[in-house]
């Protein structure tokens, strides 16, 4: 470096390319550094999903348990706990709610294990089917027929102040189950 | 008052070196086989994404990229806005214009050898700009933000969870959340509207720069095959011999079919229309049937139609394989033949790929493995299989009816396809059989043993043993039929049915 630096203070009024190298190189390294500067903050926000370690779940209420009558299924809605002032009825989240008796419930997610379409239930058959590739599961969830790979993803649940109970907030995949 | 004109035009040229500008773009000299109706379909997919550009624009006037307000945005656009039907409409169409017409250039490009040296970047780029463009298809499909658009979204979220490791914070990448919510239209419409399309005109740069520089392919000749050593001299030599300026003596054919892309896309909008919005985006009307933009439906229907366990190699391993076997194709076979009349494996690669790629679509279009939600309730049962039959067949035909048996089996063409037709089952399976496929499934079909008592077991069989066009319709009066009937009366499955 100094090697660089001496001859450019001795022969500055004729232009010496070292000094110029010098100023290239400064320019390029600062640039570096307000480049990172101004990728991290960038980077960190499109990648967020990333860092986020917070459960976007939450208690939500299904209602009265007598909605619910012993040995039926039936479809259920909540307010999405993960939502934004703007979401309108697209925060209305479906599932289907099998009473199995008394305190003892099924609460299943209304995506298909497949591939996420909305599961039908059919209480002739018992059965729920897929409109998207004829998925089939039977009414304790388990899978039936068709392409899905496990039975419906269900929702955790519990019972309080004679309410039904679902953690819900988050889309149901493969990878993430409710 | 000329002299001012042609002075005023040479102070312009001279300060912006329009001259320049035009013989190196315009002007610069191509092949003249090159001015041919096969070389239309590049110029007429940027012409498609310009007017893409133009009408998306209009669109995004008015357009809210708000999940609570997208869908009456479009009812407006539709319904209020003046002309909004028509440029929605323009808008769809210009891209399925784009889709089939970038496709016609791949495949023109591809037969031609043009991809051969020394384009072999031109080539390359255009893989990308086919990537964007398909990643236009389905962020655009979102932006149309009904239950197919909230519905496609699940399945495309459904498919990254499906990703090891990572699958869970790449949905949240995807969806800009853990599930479909506010900010998750807000991201597409930002990939939608800056930067697939910022980066669609950054490659469109690379591509027509490299057309520019490389030259355009001249028109192959059998037997002339491409040599790294002599190409470079044989082109030169042509654009010498027979090089014309590309405007204006290449151009005309592009000009014309340039005016019928647009004839077409207008037509197109104006007689069918925009498409959708379908039904708002609500989740809890369940009562929906996702489908795919037709971009999409050979994937969708490949996932039907495969094997399970070939699933994953369809998401990420076959994508990633023709990915990088259409970016390696310059680099795998970078000499030789170029005419398509010497290359017969390339002809027949692309029969065999279009061919898969319209059946996958026609059978995405025509779902047959999805049950019809609506025939056990909907369809009516053909006269001739209810006509004389016995009350207990009666009794079997109902049950047939109430169990939804109708969803996925159909009966005289109506009623699901999911499984087999049973208009002709009695020829094919003994009672014995049918009993056991209706409690215990088998063959992709669930078991109905403990929705079904043993009498409704035994009159839908009694029914399906009535299902055959040879058998001669009579009144029943067989000793069988006229006795009372308990299930034991079907003895090899009692043993079943007591199992349970």
């Amino acid at each position: 470096m100094s090697d660089l630096k001496e001859p450019a203070k001795q022969e500055l009024p004729q232009g010496n390319g070292s000094r110029r190298d010098w100023l290239f190189a400064a320019g390029v390294a600062l640039n570096v550094i307000a480049g990172a500067a101004l990728a991290v903050p960038l980077i960190g926000f499109i990648f967020s999903s990333f860092a986020e370690k917070k459960d976007p779940r939450d208690w939500i209420s299904l209602g009265a348990l007598d909605h619910f009558p012993e040995k039926t299924t039936r479809i259920a809605t909540y307010r999405n706990p993960y939502t934004r002032p703007w979401d309108g009825q697209t925060a209305d989240i479906p599932c289907w709610v099998r009473r199995v008796s008394g305190k003892e419930f099924q609460v299943f997610a209304i995506n298909c294990t497949h591939l996420g379409c909305p599961v039908r239930w059919f209480q002739e058959s018992g059965l729920f089917l897929c409109p998207c590739h004829g998925g089939a599961y039977l009414e304790d969830g388990s899978r039936a027929a068709g392409p899905p790979p496990r039975g419906l993803f269900q929702y955790a649940y519990k019972v309080e102040k004679d309410q039904l109970w679902v953690k819900g907030g988050q889309m149901p995949t493969l990878s993430n189950p409710v | 008052m000329i002299n001012t004109l042609r002075s005023l035009a040479v102070w312009l040229d001279d300060r912006l070196h329009l001259t320049a500008l035009y013989s190196s773009t315009a002007g610069h000299e191509v092949p003249k086989s090159a001015g041919s109706w096969f070389y239309v379909f590049g110029s007429a997919t940027l012409l498609c994404f310009i007017i893409q550009v133009i009408t998306g624009a209009c669109l995004a006037f008015v357009y809210i990229p708000s999940t609570n307000e997208a869908w009456t945005s479009l009812q407006y656009l539709n319904h209020v806005q003046f002309w909004g039907w028509y440029l929605r409409a323009v808008h769809y169409w210009g891209s399925n214009f784009m889709v089939a017409i970038m496709t016609l250039h791949m495949i023109q490009v591809f037969l031609f050898g043009a991809y051969k040296y020394p384009r072999e970047l031109t080539w390359v780029s255009g893989i990308f700009l086919l990537l964007t463009t398909l990643v236009m298809a389905f962020t655009g499909q979102v932006m149309r933000f009904d239950q197919d658009a909230y519905w496609g979204l699940t399945i495309g979220a459904s498919i990254t969870g499906r990703v090891p490791i990572i699958g869970a914070q790449l949905v949240h990448l995807l969806l800009a959340g853990p599930i479909i919510a506010g900010e998750t239209l807000s991201r597409f419409f930002t990939l939608h509207v800056f930067i697939i399309p910022g980066l669609i005109i950054a490659i469109v740069s690379m591509h027509l720069r490299l057309v520019l520089t490389k030259g355009i392919n001249e028109y192959p000749k059998p037997g002339k095959p491409v040599r790294k050593a002599t190409y470079d001299a044989e082109y030169a030599d042509i654009i010498r011999k027979e090089g014309v300026p590309f405007v204006p003596h290449a151009i005309g054919k592009d000009l014309i079919f340039a005016a019928l892309v647009i004839i077409g896309i207008l037509g197109a909008a104006f007689v069918f229309g925009p498409k959708g919005p379908g039904g708002p985006p609500n989740p809890t009307l369940v009562d929906t049937n996702p489908r795919p933009d037709f971009y999409f439906l050979s994937i969708f229907a490949a996932l039907a139609l495969l094997p399970d366990w070939m699933e994953v190699l369809i998401l990420f391993v076959a994508p990633a394989v023709c990915i990088t076997l259409l970016l390696a194709l310059p680099f795998i076979s970078p000499t030789g033949e170029k005419s398509a009349l010497r290359r017969p494996v390339a002809v027949l690669s692309v029969i065999f790929v279009m061919l898969v790629i319209s059946v996958l679509t026609y059978m995405g279009e025509t779902s047959p493995w999805s049950p019809v939600m609506s025939a056990w309730s909907g369809d009516p049962i053909p006269e001739k299989f209810v006509r004389n039959r016995t009350p207990l067949e009666l009794r079997g035909a109902l049950v047939f009816q109430n169990k939804q048996c109708r969803n996925c089996h159909s009966l005289g063409g109506l009623g699901g396809q999911r499984g087999p037709a049973l208009d002709e089952v009695a020829t094919r399976l003994t009672k014995d059989e049918l009993v056991r496929q209706v409690i215990q499934g088998g063959g992709n079909m669930p078991a109905y043993g403990k929705k079904l008592s043993p009498a409704e077991v035994e009159a839908l069989v009694s029914f399906m043993a009535t299902l055959h066009s040879t058998a001669p319709v009579k009144p029943s009066s067989t000793p069988q039929n006229s006795l009372p009937r308990d299930v034991a009366a079907v003895h090899v499955p009692t043993a079943l049915l007591r199992a349970r």
